[in-house]
């Protein structure tokens, strides 16, 4: 019996012992989790079923809807938001899941430009990546993304603002720490966009980039600026595996 | 139109008790935040939220600016017969929703 | 005539009013917990146990508290909850949310997401079908969130 035992502790430890990687979701109090567990509750899913309504909902000059071109999201959107950001060959550069889905409605619906952060593309963004909740993360294999790629590495290794921190310094050598308070976490970009408590409302990565920008006194870099994309591409890589929560609750 | 989600069976024995979850999209605003500008951002809350069963008057709560966006209630109703669960929110600038869920009762 | 002038007031502050304006017993807005709770239950003896306020002790984020209210209750035509409210002991104002029940609730449990500016005790008081009130009072540490946000 003891030997068994031995063995199956044997096992467990050498899993766990090879990916140290956690998502923000288990620094949360349970009482934070139960909120992103369950789907009645999780106020993201407010902004979801927007998402869902906006799919199928013709909109531009084309008079055209989501759900016209690819079908129903379950099944066409499935995985998609693992593989983000990606290389766009028209911009030649590297980009995310909003900017892709405005890309769409700009392209393929020809109507206006959706505002980043308006509460119309977070609902569709949110919609779209819930679609892979469950699945893992898993960067595209693209070389033409690597030069991207390392300049967001570096920036994430980089002391900026009056407090002259870097992301590394925080989120990789003190996650598990306290910061005012509040729990560090390892900076996982798993379940975005998320509904953040203390914004009461659902937010993008890039807001979030943006908060702990502005949060070490530094000048946050406008949306859609190709520094936060950089940043987010490295953080997928750095997160490659982790599954898809979105979408996610955070305190 | 605000978003709302209700979370409840469609269907319950009579005599069943049925747990009904809801969730409205809503800053609650407090009127106690300044803005980004110093000035204190008006008040713009829910006040009354209620479920008539049947027309029949179930449940009421009176929501202060402590309840959090988004507001999340909970309640409990007795399964008696089929009807129209009737849910509405009204709150302040004429803030009105309601939604209406079906229960079969068997 | 004192509740006809009280409305005739509120009427011309201009505010946009939606609800309906019943009697009920005035409340302390701002001022302390012990006036809140007497203004809830109009000076009525108030009693703890058969309600439990369930609430975590130690909180994340004050902007979304879950909280629970569970009361001991048949909820028969004879014996019910009529009311639970909640108060806060620090937050601007006391309130913070009133439901009404009665005995087609089949069972008192109701739940709320609330917020919380700071630590401080919280007090669920509820009103049963006999006239009697029954309360459960938590003590609560917030910690709140370390950076503040740029929208």
């Amino acid at each position: 019996m003891r030997r068994w035992w031995l063995a199956l502790c044997m096992v467990a430890s050498v899993g766990a012992a090879s990916d140290t990687r956690r998502s923000g979701f288990d620094f949360m109090t349970p009482e934070t989790q139960a909120i992103q567990r369950d789907d009645a509750q999780n106020p993201a899913m407010l902004w979801v079923q927007e998402g869902a309504a906006a799919w199928e909902r013709k909109a531009g000059t084309a008079a055209r809807a989501c759900i016209d071109c690819h079908g129903a999201a379950p099944t066409s959107m499935k995985g998609v938001a693992t593989r983000y950001p990606a290389f766009d060959a028209a911009t030649r550069r590297p980009i995310t899941l909003g900017q892709r889905i405005n890309a769409c409605v700009v392209d393929r619906q020809h109507a206006a430009a959706l505002a980043p952060e308006s509460q119309e593309l977070l609902a569709l963004e949110s919609f779209v990546a819930m679609q892979s909740r469950g699945l893992p993360i898993a960067p595209p294999d693209d070389p033409r993304l690597a030069p991207f790629r390392e300049r967001g590495e570096k920036l994430y290794r980089q002391r900026i603002g009056q407090l002259d921190l870097s992301c590394a310094q925080c989120h990789d050598e003190r996650a598990g720490g306290k910061l005012a308070g509040a729990v560090i976490p390892q900076a996982h970009p798993t379940g975005y966009p998320i509904y953040r408590l203390e914004w009461q409302g659902l937010g993008s990565l890039q807001r979030r980039l943006r908060g702990c920008i502005a949060g070490v006194r530094a000048e946050p870099f406008p949306y859609g600026a190709v520094e936060l994309t950089e940043l987010e591409l490295y953080l997928a890589q750095r997160a490659t595996g982790m599954k898809i929560e979105t979408p996610a609750v955070r305190p | 139109m605000a978003r709302a989600l209700i979370t409840m069976p469609k269907t319950a024995k009579r005599g069943e008790i049925v747990e009904i979850r809801t969730l409205i999209a809503h800053p609650m605003e407090t009127g106690y935040r300044a803005g980004d500008d110093g000035q204190i951002v008006p008040r713009d809350l829910i006040r009354r939220f209620s479920c008539r069963y049947d027309g029949e008057l179930v449940f009421s709560a009176e929501l202060f600016p402590a309840v959090a966006a988004n507001p999340y209630i909970t309640f409990c109703t007795l399964a008696t017969a089929t009807g129209t669960l009737q849910f509405m929110w009204e709150g302040d600038r004429g803030f009105s929703q309601t939604e209406n869920v079906v229960l079969t009762v068997t | 005539m004192n509740a006809s002038v009280t409305r005739r007031t509120l009427l011309s502050a201009g505010a946009a009013i939606g609800t309906l304006l019943l009697s009920r017993p005035a409340r302390a807005a701002e001022g302390d917990l012990p006036s809140a709770i007497k203004a809830f239950t109009n000076g009525a003896p108030v009693q703890r146990g058969r309600v439990k306020l369930d609430i975590a002790p130690l909180v994340e984020n004050g902007n979304t508290v879950p909280i629970t209210v569970h009361v001991t209750s048949p909820m028969s035509a004879a014996d019910h909850v009529l009311a639970i409210t909640v108060l806060s002991e620090k937050n601007p104002q006391r309130d913070v949310i009133t439901c009404r029940l009665g005995p087609r609730a089949g069972r008192a449990d109701v739940s709320a997401r609330i917020r919380l500016a700071t630590s401080q005790q919280l007090v669920a008081i509820v009103q049963m079908s006999d006239g009697s009130f029954w309360s459960d009072t938590v003590d609560v540490i917030v910690t709140l969130a370390a950076c503040i946000e740029t929208p």
